[in-house]
């Protein structure tokens, strides 16, 4: 990382036009993959990504560069370009001392990653593969990926923040195809936490490999997703991406400020049922979208955003909560130092409730049962949203009977949060990927059994 | 550094090969403005330069990967050593290889000009005040519209090079440029959005009416949109919908996919895969395509491949060792994600052939139809493998030809393989975009529409 006289003088060189704000991000970044398929390991593959992205501020405008060098005179260009961009007045803004506040750290890391040999890596695949397999003659394809990535970052800023962190991260995935009388049909599977090596204490490859190979297995005989509203239970982990699209996207500060939200304006609001508590934890131990900071230097923490279905309060980055005269909610992340920060999301979940996740099955006379969502998309300024489910069952008569087909599920965020009727006292996470304005971040949501009195299924069935 | 400058590099990687080795090399070196503007301002103006490089070594039939974002000399002699090592770990596969100059078999790239100096040497404030204009127009066009919730300006100028120790050498580079506005649109009836793009090699190819138009249009339309209720029923998909919808089925043409028992067309060479009005193609050949390129991620030089003719499942794409391990040759279809992974298999200007007709006549040919203007969720409901297609969908109702009530919060499904055969009719309004396959107007005879 860079040395305190070296972001002092970079900061120096990018506020040179005037400014209300400059800030020097600097990331170190390795990473290391390996992917099995077909029967072998295919290769191994490694990464490295260092570089600092300076940005500029001034008034509703931010000027932005970035730079793979790190010398002295590539830094000073980079300041240059951003400050260039953001020109116009507006100077006296002076750096102020820079000075590093200690940050709580959410979880220690036991293994870095780039500690670990090469060759254990490596055999975690195999054993998916054979496990995979072994479920049955009818799993035709098996494809298993191992991918760690060490994130070292500091935040320099003008008004003399600095801060550093420190993020690992390790995932092991393991897609299975089977095939059948009816075609193929798949099963994935894709744990991942912000630890080292130490994830395999608690994942076995060969657990994660079963169970993508039973749910391709499970779906041969999946009949044709129902078409029409119907109840939906979320399994407790599968839905909470249900929420992350519905109303977690629509709270994102940049949104409302643009007034492109459904919740604009909404605060002190009923906007969901009595049951509905939602929270955005970026603290949250060891879970995929944990931070020690954030990327714009602010310590993570723990925001309620809707307390018993009432809005609380939106997430916030650093520019939009300066534009509104408060604090950020330390939701400012990017994709690496190549980007500009925004709002996001880190790990959002729905609080889990009183009732008891087999009464709620059997509350529902016609309906489907969610066991595994595969992501989903949003349009913040109508509301209407939709997730993919890829492992699904039809509940009749409140018995979970016959698995249905890939379907999509589309419904308006404002509209299913007042739908949700009970709530379980059971709760799991759910490791994704978020995709906003082109950049991709690790995130989490999470939520107990629950039941959404009606949504659109989109299958094919009458 | 020059474009030459850059392939000096990488055969200086591809020569440092030791006995018994292979070095691939592939360097890549970007500049990029992004402009984003909001309120009458510009909200941020980025302007940025990326060069990085991927290393592939293969020894005794094993193959390592590494990549660095940095051309420095000696993060390139880092990365080349990785990628050496990693190759000790990788199982050996008899099929791995590079391309050779047999595998370019004298074939000649395409003569394509892909770069205009206009996207480099315009300064930033001609692209800003572009910028700033297409916002003030969508907000001007029309009462109904209340806001623009994004509007802005994006370039890129990337120049690749690559060199291998079999002596294969090529060199890409292109230029592309986009403007953008998102409309927001309400008149009491609640917000609608709209998306209105243009696209082109230089600036002088944006059109700003168009944006602007599209943005508006695309929102106002949609104004006191419902769910209807389900139903099945004719579906016309607008061309930026079939662009998205051909590049979800474009992984079923991969011949990685084929080998390794994940494409739903696998083994069917030959057969009758789509109605006999589909014909596709991957022809990186066409300099209209804006995935068109001279060189594949391999450096075998590109060329127009059939997919399906007359609605014949005819062939394959390949690369080096999807092709040797099928037993035929490359299709000079490598593709890379960056520079930070292995070439893959893949397409880079799908084309459905376009029809006679034009769309509004095609739209007449129905009493009636669901006019799909956008979708959401294509990754997630719809599954390449299994053929499973389920989204969610907004447009209007079309009765004899005739926009009529627009719908929302809907969602409509088939299989991949049902709506390659339901196909009744492409319209000839073929639309160049951004991206791997190109756009147009196309009536499928039947899917189930879900709603309220």
């Amino acid at each position: 990382m860079l040395e305190l006289d070296l972001l002092g003088s970079t900061l120096e060189h990018a506020l040179r036009n005037g400014g209300d704000l400059a800030e020097v991000f600097v990331e170190d970044r390795r990473s290391s993959s390996a992917r099995f398929d077909d029967g072998r390991v295919e290769e191994l593959v490694s990464g490295r990504e260092r570089g600092a992205g300076i940005r500029v501020v001034r008034g509703d405008t931010t000027g932005f560069a970035h730079t793979a060098d790190l010398s002295v005179g590539g830094l000073q260009d980079a300041a240059h370009a951003a400050a260039a961009a953001a020109r116009g007045g507006g100077g006296g803004t002076r750096v102020a001392a820079l000075k590093s506040q200690p940050v709580p750290r959410p979880h220690e890391i036991s293994v870095a990653p780039e500690t670990v040999e090469k060759r254990r890596k490596v055999e975690l695949l195999a054993r998916a593969d054979d496990a995979a397999r072994a479920e049955g003659a009818a799993i035709t394809s098996v494809t298993a990926g191992y991918a760690d990535a060490h994130r070292r970052i500091q935040v320099a800023n003008s008004d003399g923040l600095l801060a550093e962190d420190d993020q690992v991260r390790t995932r092991f995935s393991v897609q299975c195809v089977a095939t059948g009388d009816t075609g193929m049909q798949t099963g994935y599977e894709a744990p991942g936490r912000s630890i080292g090596f130490e994830l395999f204490d608690e994942v076995d490859p060969a657990e994660v490999a079963r169970a993508a190979a039973r749910r391709a297995l499970t779906l041969l005989d999946a009949i044709p997703a129902p078409s029409g509203r119907l109840p939906v239970v979320l399994r407790r982990g599968a839905g909470g991406v249900l929420f992350h699209e519905a109303c977690g996207h629509g709270l994102e500060a940049d949104h409302i400020l643009k007034d492109a939200s459904v919740f604009t304006g909404q605060v002190g609001e009923q906007v969901a049922a009595p049951l509905v508590t939602l929270v955005d934890d970026g603290t949250y131990a060891r879970e995929w979208g944990t931070l020690a900071i954030d990327d714009e230097g602010r310590p993570a923490q723990r925001n309620v955003l809707i307390q018993d279905g009432v809005l609380t309060d939106y997430m916030w980055d650093l520019l939009r909560a300066r534009k509104e005269g408060r604090s950020s909610t330390a939701n400012g992340r990017r994709q690496t130092y190549r980007h500009l920060p925004m709002v996001r999301m880190t790990n959002t979940f729905l609080l889990k409730g009183e009732s008891d996740p087999d009464d709620i099955i059997r509350s529902v006379e016609r309906g489907i049962y969610c066991v595994q969502l595969g992501g989903g998309q949003v349009n913040p300024a109508t509301g209407d949203f939709v997730f993919g489910v890829t492992e699904a069952y039809m509940i009749e008569g409140g018995e979970i009977t016959s698995p249905i087909r890939a379907a999509q599920l589309i419904g308006n965020g404002p509209d299913v949060l007042r739908m949700v009727d009970i709530v379980g006292n059971d709760f799991e996470t759910w490791t994704g990927m978020c995709g906003k304005n082109g950049q991709s971040v690790p995130v989490s949501s999470g939520q107990p059994t629950l039941l959404v009195r009606e949504m659109t299924v989109g299958g094919t069935a009458a | 550094m020059s474009d030459s400058d850059l392939l000096e590099l990488t055969r200086g990687v591809a020569g440092a090969a030791r006995p018994g080795e292979e070095v691939e090399a592939y360097a890549l070196r970007t500049r990029e403005t992004d402009i984003e503007i909001f309120g009458g301002e510009v909200e941020s103006l980025t302007t940025a330069g990326i060069e990085g490089i991927g290393i592939r070594v293969i020894v005794d039939h094993c193959q390592g990967y590494a990549s660095a974002g940095s051309l420095d000399p000696g993060v390139v002699e880092e990365t080349l050593q990785e990628a050496r090592d990693n190759a000790a770990f990788g199982a050996p596969d008899e099929w791995y290889g590079l391309a050779t100059p047999n595998d370019v078999d004298g074939a000649i790239p395409a003569p394509l000009d892909l770069w205009r100096d206009d996207v480099v040497v315009t300064p930033a404030d001609e692209k800003v005040r572009l910028a700033l204009d297409v916002e003030r127009a969508t907000k001007a066009r029309d009462t109904r519209v209340r806001g623009v919730e994004a509007a802005g300006y994006g370039d890129a100028a990337s120049e690749t090079a690559l060199a291998n120790s079999h002596g294969v050498e090529s060199c890409n580079r292109r230029t592309t440029c986009s403007l953008y506005s998102v409309a927001l649109a309400d008149d009491g009836t609640g917000t609608q959005t709209g998306y209105g793009l243009s696209a082109g090699r230089a600036i002088a190819d944006l059109n700003q009416d168009e944006v602007v138009g599209d943005a508006v249009d695309r929102a106002c339309r949609l104004l006191g949109a419902t769910p209807i209720s389900g139903r099945r029923i004719a579906v016309v998909l607008d061309p930026l919908v079939t662009r998205s919808v051909l590049g979800v089925l474009s992984s079923a043409f991969n011949g990685e996919s084929v080998l390794k028992g994940r494409s739903l067309f696998a083994g069917r060479e030959g057969e009758k895969v789509a109605a006999p009005v589909v014909d596709i193609v991957d022809d990186p050949t066409d300099a209209r395509a804006f995935g068109a390129a001279r060189y594949d991620s391999e450096g075998i030089p590109t060329r127009r491949n059939p997919l399906i003719v007359d609605g014949v499942l005819h062939g394959f794409l390949h690369n080096v060792y999807t092709g040797r391990r099928a037993g035929v040759r490359t299709t000079g279809s490598a593709v890379r994600g960056g520079y930070g992974s292995a070439p893959g298999v893949g397409v880079r200007a799908l084309v459905l052939r376009p029809g006679d007709r034009a769309p509004e006549t095609v739209l007449a040919s129905v009493p009636e139809a669901f006019y799909v203007q956008s979708v959401s969720g294509l990754h997630s409901g719809t599954n390449p493998i299994s053929g499973d297609f389920s989204i969610g969908a907004e447009g209007l109702m079309v009765r004899t030809g005739v926009f009529a009530e627009p719908v929302r919060e809907v969602t409509i499904a088939s299989t991949l393989q049902r709506m390659l055969l339901d196909i009744a009719e492409v319209a000839s309004d073929l639309t160049y975009l951004p991206g791997a396959a190109t756009g147009a107007t196309v009536l499928i005879s039947e899917m189930t529409l879900s709603g309220a």
